[in-house]
């Protein structure tokens, strides 16, 4: 089964846990500036909103890139940012409609998630399940249950 | 490892910003946070200076697992002479900001001297230095917040400042961070603005790595972190109704204070408790409570984030309190609500959102109102001193209207600022003041609980319930019931929390774990995280160490045994009604047998047997 990243921003309570699992698995470090999931807090409305990478299919900064370095992982459908073959344009960075690539400054390269090669440390340190590993062709099976279950009073009412 | 082994001294008077490297023979015997900030303060400091002069220094420090992936992990504290209770003062906060630094490569900041001109620090990693603040000067926390974050272009600096209180020379003002996290008590944030520090802005992108074992570390975080999550208090009680879990509890053991401490047991706890903040509200529908929220690194999430009722008289055409902020702690809602005799929600919310916007505990504000409210009754304070305000218990008016004049330093706000055992003193009526080496009681009456009357008494930074929660013993059952009406066995259990305390707000981590965590969760966390070997026993006895440290801070700085007492209205108006009816705290049965289980003389002077003990 391929599986996705599901983010339920009403669970979150912008502990920041995923950061620094995230930047753990990636640089060896706590370091939510390293973090390739990022956690908004909206003070005024009192929300916090975890944010990532979609893992498009058909992908803006893949085609945007020169120098084919993004490629699709068939396993996890991730886009995973080849080291080696990345020449830090950021033209990747400017096609992403959604922020989620970006430039490091240090190693010259673009950082994203990359599924953690099909084990997302986000997903495992998250305490309240508002980052979960599911089955990517049912991301809506929570919302289409509780649906459901509405229409189920409704019937009972009538 | 996880200390980053780097502290930062910034002297105001000249400007300077050095770094130097951390005492790691102190680390050993202090661990980090309160207790070594602590030695680098009574090494370095007259413990007889003005606590607002020059000479007083103030020192910023995270601990060793702040930063990391331990549950709470993102602690820091400021340590300096406090100005409310010339005692040694330790004010501990969540929030973002000590993640932060030890991510810029920082163990501790360490502020001394005096700015001619108010200044910021600014701090991008190795980069640290100075800036002027005459434009932030002047500003609340809120806006002070925006400002430095518009300046600097960027979304991600963390903050703490000063608000308006503090530049008034409010003794109770806090150092907000992150707009509503406060290091809050004993008047720290009152001593950064005497030195003409608007604001700290980190920015660190370095890491915190260096784990001593990251294999035992996982292991231990995350069985730890199981704890919390199992746990009544912590995974359910906390998450749900934050602190204020705890108001109805309070109320129906008998042991929460009303009216300046005159009752105990309040009529109106229900309208403010916990689970009032989730009913909703009959005007638009919504309840007080938006959400919980976590800090750093919490899986507990205990944090409130609450709106007033736009509808609300105290916020009527004020759009800017319309928003959600900081909510109601327990602490806060017992201070503005029972302690003043007011159960309107929406007004002590309010009051709240005041306290965090121009930075003052609302702890020593509530507690202060109220005595002021006492003697508003009695006479000695008058329309007159107040500007026309009826200050009456139960006035949500009159609270709110002096919530105001404190954080804009106005009116009798300035009397106010001065806390209850100075405000009570001006007026005549010095036995009126509900405090403890002049910081004001929290919201567990001494005489339905009665080891926390030993541990107020006894507390190093006065009047705190942070120092000792023997109320989780006593009440709640945590590690083990006690009886709260017996005095008996108390000495031996204060003890163990004031030491088992020190240590936890040594180490990066929250208090609050400790309702679910004993220190054999936590050494291990520790142990695995540090160089050394740090068993529970090396762990308590720093608790103990650094408690004594504390101690003889306090006697050289002229605080002595006979400052170990309670307000006489704690130790002979019994309570006169509810489950505790009859109880005054019985003090001298339990403090002669703390001296002795200390290690101290009859005076209560650490002993020459006892320092060497312990290595001091």
């Amino acid at each position: 089964m391929q599986r996705s990243l599901h983010i339920d921003p009403l669970k979150c309570t912008g502990c920041l846990q995923c950061e620094m699992a995230c930047s753990y698995h990636a640089e060896g470090a706590f370091n939510p500036s390293r973090s390739r999931i990022k956690v908004f807090t909206f003070h005024e409305a009192g929300r916090f909103a975890p944010y990532t990478c979609t893992q498009c299919d058909e992908a803006w900064c893949m085609h945007a890139c020169p120098v084919e370095a993004i490629t699709t992982d068939l396993e996890t459908g991730a886009k995973v940012v080849s080291e080696s073959k990345c020449v830090g344009c950021k033209v990747c960075t400017i096609a992403c409609p959604f922020g989620t690539i970006n430039y490091h400054h240090v190693s010259g390269k673009v950082v994203k998630c990359d599924l953690c090669g099909g084990d997302p440390e986000c997903a495992k340190a998250c305490p309240t399940d508002a980052i979960t590993w599911i089955d990517a062709d049912w991301t809506g099976l929570d919302r289409m249950r509780a649906s459901a279950e509405k229409s189920l009073a409704g019937v009972a009412a009538s | 490892m996880s200390w980053t082994k780097k502290i930062l001294r910034v002297n105001l008077s000249d400007g300077s910003c050095t770094p130097e490297p951390l005492n790691m023979a102190w680390a050993n015997e202090y661990l980090g946070q309160r207790g070594l900030a602590s030695k680098y303060l009574v090494e370095e400091i007259d413990p007889t200076c003005d606590p607002l002069g020059p000479d007083n220094k103030l020192i910023m420090a995270t601990g060793p697992l702040t930063g990391t992936m331990a549950s709470t992990g993102g602690r820091y504290a400021v340590i300096t002479k406090g100005p409310l209770t010339g005692a040694i003062a330790c004010s501990n906060s969540g929030g973002f900001l000590g993640n932060e630094m030890k991510n810029a490569g920082w163990d501790m900041i360490i502020f001394e001297g005096k700015s001619p001109e108010p200044v910021y620090l600014y701090i991008e990693d190795d980069l640290a230095e100075l800036r002027p603040a005459a434009d932030l000067w002047g500003k609340s926390v809120w806006e002070t917040d925006d400002l430095l974050h518009q300046m600097h272009q960027d979304p991600l600096l963390r903050i703490a400042c000063v608000g308006r209180s503090a530049e008034a020379g409010c003794l109770y003002a806090g150092i907000i961070n992150d707009k509503h996290r406060a290091a809050g008590r004993s008047g720290v944030g009152t001593v950064m603005a005497s030195k003409n520090l608007k604001a700290v802005a980190i920015r660190g992108t370095k890491g915190v790595g260096n784990i001593d074992n990251p294999e035992k570390f996982f292991q231990a975080v995350n069985d730890a972190k199981a704890v919390l999550a199992e746990n009544a208090v912590t995974g359910q009680g906390l998450p749900t109704y934050g602190t204020q879990v705890l108001m109805n509890v309070i109320n129906g053991v008998g042991a929460l204070p009303a009216r300046n401490m005159r009752e105990v047991g309040f009529e109106g706890a229900e309208n403010i408790s916990g689970e009032a903040m989730h009913e909703p509200r009959p005007s638009d529908g919504k309840p007080n409570l938006t959400t919980n929220a976590a800090c750093f690194g919490c899986t507990i999430a205990c944090g409130r984030i609450s709106t007033v009722d736009k509808n609300h008289f105290s916020v009527q055409n004020k759009p800017e309190y319309w928003g959600a902020s900081g909510g109601l702690e327990y602490e806060a809602a017992w201070a503005l609500g029972a302690d003043t005799g007011v159960d309107d929600l929406d007004a002590l919310t309010y009051a709240n959102f005041l306290c965090n916007e121009d930075g003052y505990d609302p702890i020593s504000f509530g507690a202060t109102v109220a005595a002021a409210m006492e003697m508003f009754e009695n006479g000695q304070i008058t329309t007159e001193h107040t500007g026309g305000i009826e200050l009456k218990f139960g006035s949500a008016e009159a609270l709110t209207k002096m919530a105001e004049l404190v954080a804009h330093g106005e009116g009798f706000g300035l009397d106010l600022g001065l806390g209850s055992k100075r405000l009570c003193e001006k007026y005549g009526r010095p036995e009126l003041s509900m405090t403890v080496k002049g910081q004001e009681f929290p919201a567990y009456d001494p005489r339905g609980i009665q080891g926390m009357g030993l541990g107020y008494a006894t507390s190093n930074r006065g009047a705190c319930h942070l120092r000792g929660y023997t109320v989780a013993s006593e009440v709640l059952g945590i590690p083990v019931k006690t009886d709260p009406t017996v005095t008996e066995g108390k000495a031996e259990l204060v003890k163990a929390f004031q030491d088992a305390t020190a240590l936890v707000d040594s180490s990066g981590l929250c208090l609050f774990t400790t309702f679910a965590w004993t220190m054999d969760n936590i050494a291990p966390q520790i142990d695995a995280a540090c160089e050394g070997d740090w068993s529970v026993e090396r762990c308590l006895e720093a608790g103990e160490r650094i408690w004594n440290m504390e101690r003889e801070f306090n006697k050289a700085a002229g605080i002595t045994g006979k400052d170990d007492t309670l307000p006489k209205r704690l130790l002979s108006e019994a309570v006169k009604q509810g489950p505790t009816a009859g109880q005054v705290n019985r003090l001298d049965e339990m403090l002669p047998e703390y001296y002795q289980i200390r290690g101290w003389n009859e005076d209560g002077e650490v002993t020459e047997e006892t320092r060497q003990r312990l290595g001091l």
